[in-house]
Parts: structure tokens; C-alpha cells; sequence
């Protein structure tokens, strides 16, 4: 067939619209193993949205019920836990994410973050970071430690998860709370920030912005959009992190001070309407990911596999699929993704998975339960 | 005199009723734009179509449209369970997503007049608050 020069650039032009048109699926993709060598049992049942676990010992854990509920599970059974805060249950807020104190077998104190309206306004809600000390299936010393305001009707975007450092941190996530605009880019505002305090409840003293007047001071980094996964890496000590992006550019981030992750000024995402965000996925003083989904997968929970117990499995990361219901494999060399594979395929909307003391994953699978992986070879 | 204030306490009590003007269909539906946008539309999707097997859709929905106080129950007090859409089935979780009674009937207005939905219905509060849990069944 012949093509005149200005016909072939003409066809050339447009391919390179189309191209531009829509994202590109970023590598490595996802495979699906043909053969396995897991299964899994529900070892707990009767959860509607388990957002949150926490293991006291192999066979005893916390496990939040995004309504508000928090159970006590031992053995499998579960028990309510009486004496919780008032909850603000609206959108994706409700009782979020449970941990226990790093010295919890001697003290019993356990922290959580939830939607939270302490200033009992008509405004709305949100989140919340609190503690308590767990006597059997009673909370007492119930303390608010962090309250991001203002207040907000909006449905989004609450995050959150808590994890702790060696050095006495206590680390959870806010996500920007469906005003992207606003919140994320400043350090006077809550919402779209990973926030440290001290195990107390206060401040560090060396927190990246406690000598900017004006900023909230618990801010550890920021420019996020609502992160839901948290994991203190079991070799660096560092703290990963995912977070949702909108359609496409989900993330991983390794959480650094003071660190600007840059949404909603640069992200590998659009609107769910289809229209663009920014036309910019990087900018210099903004920090990029590890790693972003295109398409998203919406992730949420995050662990690292060290026990062995899975062989070919160890060191790798795991990150629950909320939108394509699997739990996600993903091999990271020097801080990058070079595979990802597909765990437990259609099981659900995995919302949590955690690395039990046992060294087993453990899954929180919304309207199932939670979820056990068990070697079958 | 007395008389009089029994008179002007009725007057207040039945203005005050009016104080708050109720919506018209056209501000309700533009009203449940913005709920669907912030609570809805991360499954729904903004095309009404849900995602086949995973989240049911809302255009041209059987479901939807055979029984509206059902799915308005269902996003009163959420959804659990089994329910078939347009011949597919789908077994997922909808969580009561926290709105009041206003906004549920402003995103029912919304949704039944949206991506060629057409109703006669016109959805107020007062017939989300009158709706109740059993009609779900479960």
C-alpha cells in the first residue's frame, strides 16, 4: 500500500494522540501463576469490612470492623470490645486501623485511628488517632492523641494505618480528606500527611516543621492522597507505604522527613471522569514513588514476608487488592518492582494482610473474614 | 389577646414548616451529583455502569427500578449478600455509607434520572425515613 509522506506523518501524528490519550500500563505486569503450592482457611468469619489486626499472640489478636466494632479474637471466637470512643462512621470513615504499643505485653496499650467529631459540631468528622490500655475485653485511659481538623461531610479519604519505629515513634496516615486542593500542599492544614508523635501523644522535637510557624507540627511528610497501607521494612527499618491514587497512579512510597510525594501536583493518575489532574508526574522538589499502578488496583494493607515459611516468597512484598479482589506479590530488587503476581486470585476485596507472629500471612477480606495462607507442599 | 396568640402560635408553627423550602426535582438531582461524585462513584463509576460481577450497575438497572424503596434501604442501611442485577449475579458488601436521610434521596434522584434512567418518582427525605430495614430481607 502506498502512503504519501504527509499521509504517513498525518497517521503518525494521530497514533501518537491516541498513545498519549490513554496511560500506559506500567511494568512489570501482573502474571498469574498456573500452578500453586497454598490454599487458605478463614480463621476468622463474620467480618464485613476488617480493616484493622492486630496479633497479641499466634492464637489471640485485635480485629477492627470498620462500623465500629473492635473484637477481641481468641482461637477464632470473637468478643466485643466494650469502652471504644465515639466513632463517626461516614464514606470511607469509621473505626480504621488497631497496633499495639510496642511494649504491649507489659503496659497493654493499644492505638487506633478513626473518624472521629471530638468538637461535637454539626461539621462532619475526621480522623483520629487515640490510646487505651486493654484489660481483657474492656478499654480504660481512652486518650485522643491527634485529631486532624476541620471537620468534613466529605465521604473521602480518611486513610489510615499506625506503625512504630525502634526510637519510640508512633507513625499513621491522613488522607486528604476529598479536598485535594487544599490540604495536602500545606503544612498549616491536616489531611493528605503521614504524621509522627511520640509514643505520649506529643510532639517530637524533631519533627521536620516544628519551627515553621503555622504548620501542624505532627507532620512527617506529606503531599499523599490517601495512604492505607504502612509497613516498617523488616531489614532498613524504613517505612513503606501505599496509598490510593485516583484512576491509575496508586503508589508505593518509602516515607522520608519532611519529603513533599507531590499529589495532587504531580501523579501518574486522572479523574475518574477521565480528565486530567496535571499534566506533570514529576517535578524537582517533589519525591517519586517506588513504585505506581497503572491501572490502579486500589491497595490497601502492606507486609513483608520473613519467616520462610513461603520459600520462594521471603523478603517479597504484599499488597491487598481492593478493586481486583487478589492479594498482589510484588519482588522488590534495590528498591524496585521487578514482578508481580497475582496471590488467591478473586478471593475479595482484601483490605488488610498482615505477617502474623507465626510468621504466616494473614488477610482481612471484606465479607469473608480473615484469611490464612497455608503452604500445601 | 389570648386567642390571638393561639392564632399567631399556629401561623409560626405552620410557616416554620415552609421555613425550610423543599427541593425541587431539579436541585435534588443536582444536589445528588455531589453525594454520588464523593460516595459512589469509585465502584458505580461516573458512566453508571458498575463493573460486571464486581459492582452492579445503576444504568438500566432491573433491580433498581423494580423495587426503588429496596435500594433506597440499601443505601440507608447498606447491602450484604447475594442479588441479581440485570440477569447477573453479584454476592458483594455495600456499606452504609453514613448519609442522611436529604442526601439519600437527593443520589435516588440523582441516579434514577442519570445515563438514560427516567422516573416519575420524585424522592423526598420523608420517604427515606419511612423506609426500613426488613424490606431487604435480611
Amino acid at each position: 500500500m502506498y502512503l504519501s509522506m504527509k499521509k504517513l506523518s498525518l497517521l503518525f501524528a494521530f497514533t501518537l494522540v491516541i498513545q498519549s490519550g490513554c496511560a500506559q500500563d506500567n511494568p512489570p505486569m501482573i502474571e498469574t501463576p498456573l500452578e500453586t503450592n497454598y490454599s487458605y482457611e478463614v480463621v476468622v468469619d463474620g467480618l464485613e469490612i476488617p480493616w484493622g489486626m492486630a496479633f497479641i499472640s499466634t492464637d489471640e489478636l485485635l480485629v477492627t470492623e470498620k462500623s465500629g466494632t473492635l473484637y477481641h479474637v481468641k482461637e477464632g471466637q470473637k468478643t466485643v470490645i466494650n469502652g471504644l470512643p465515639e466513632i463517626y462512621t461516614r464514606g470511607q470513615g469509621g473505626l480504621l486501623d488497631v497496633a499495639l504499643h510496642p511494649n504491649f505485653s507489659e503496659n497493654k496499650i493499644i492505638y487506633m485511628t478513626l473518624g472521629a467529631n471530638t468538637e461535637k459540631d454539626d461539621e462532619g468528622g475526621n480522623t483520629a488517632l487515640y490510646c487505651a490500655t486493654l484489660n481483657g475485653t474492656e478499654l480504660s485511659d481512652v486518650k485522643l492523641l491527634y485529631k486532624a481538623t476541620p471537620n468534613t461531610k466529605k465521604g473521602q479519604h480518611f486513610g489510615s494505618r499506625i506503625v512504630f519505629d525502634q526510637e519510640g515513634h508512633v507513625y499513621f496516615g491522613i488522607g486528604d480528606r476529598g479536598n485535594r486542593d487544599e490540604n495536602p500542599q500545606d503544612l498549616t492544614r491536616d489531611g493528605g500527611k503521614v504524621y509522627r508523635l511520640n509514643l505520649d501523644g506529643s510532639i517530637p522535637e524533631d519533627n521536620p516543621f516544628v519551627n515553621e510557624t503555622e504548620a501542624k507540627k505532627a507532620i512527617f511528610s506529606y503531599g499523599h492522597r490517601n495512604p492505607q497501607g504502612m509497613v516498617v521494612h523488616p531489614k532498613t527499618g524504613q517505612i513503606w507505604e501505599n496509598e490510593h491514587g485516583p484512576q491509575g497512579g496508586d503508589e508505593i512510597n518509602i516515607i522520608k522527613k519532611g519529603v513533599n510525594y507531590g499529589w495532587p501536583k504531580i501523579t501518574y493518575g486522572i479523574n475518574y471522569s477521565g480528565t486530567p489532574i496535571t499534566d506533570k508526574t514529576s517535578a524537582p522538589d517533589m519525591e517519586q514513588p517506588l513504585y505506581y499502578w497503572v491501572p490502579s488496583i486500589a491497595p490497601s494493607g502492606m507486609a513483608f514476608s520473613t519467616s520462610g515459611i513461603y520459600k520462594e516468597w521471603k523478603d517479597d512484598l504484599f499488597v491487598g487488592s481492593l478493586k481486583f479482589e487478589y492479594l498482589e506479590r510484588l519482588v522488590i530488587q534495590n528498591n524496585k518492582v521487578v514482578k508481580r503476581e497475582k496471590v488467591l486470585d478473586k478471593i475479595g476485596r482484601v483490605r488488610n494482610v498482615v505477617e502474623g507472629p507465626d510468621g504466616y500471612l494473614y488477610l482481612g477480606v471484606e465479607g469473608k473474614g480473615i484469611v490464612k495462607i497455608v503452604p500445601t507442599s | 389577646m389570648r386567642i390571638f396568640a393561639v392564632v399567631y402560635c399556629l401561623a409560626l408553627a405552620v410557616f416554620s414548616t415552609h421555613l425550610k423550602p423543599q427541593k425541587s426535582k431539579a436541585e435534588s438531582i443536582a444536589a445528588g451529583e455531589e453525594i454520588y461524585q464523593d460516595f459512589c462513584v469509585q465502584c458505580h463509576l461516573s458512566n453508571g455502569e458498575g463493573v460486571s460481577g464486581v459492582f452492579p450497575p445503576l444504568k438500566a438497572s432491573d433491580y433498581l427500578f423494580e423495587d426503588i424503596n429496596r435500594s433506597i434501604a440499601g443505601i440507608k442501611y447498606g447491602l450484604k449478600g447475594e442479588i441479581t442485577v440485570n440477569d447477573e449475579i453479584y454476592d458483594g458488601v455495600m456499606a452504609n455509607q453514613g448519609l442522611e436521610e436529604e442526601e439519600i434521596a437527593d443520589v435516588m434522584n440523582y441516579i434514577l434520572n442519570q445515563w438514560g434512567n427516567q422516573s416519575e418518582e420524585f424522592i423526598t427525605p420523608n420517604q427515606v425515613a419511612n423506609v426500613s430495614k426488613s424490606i431487604l430481607g435480611q
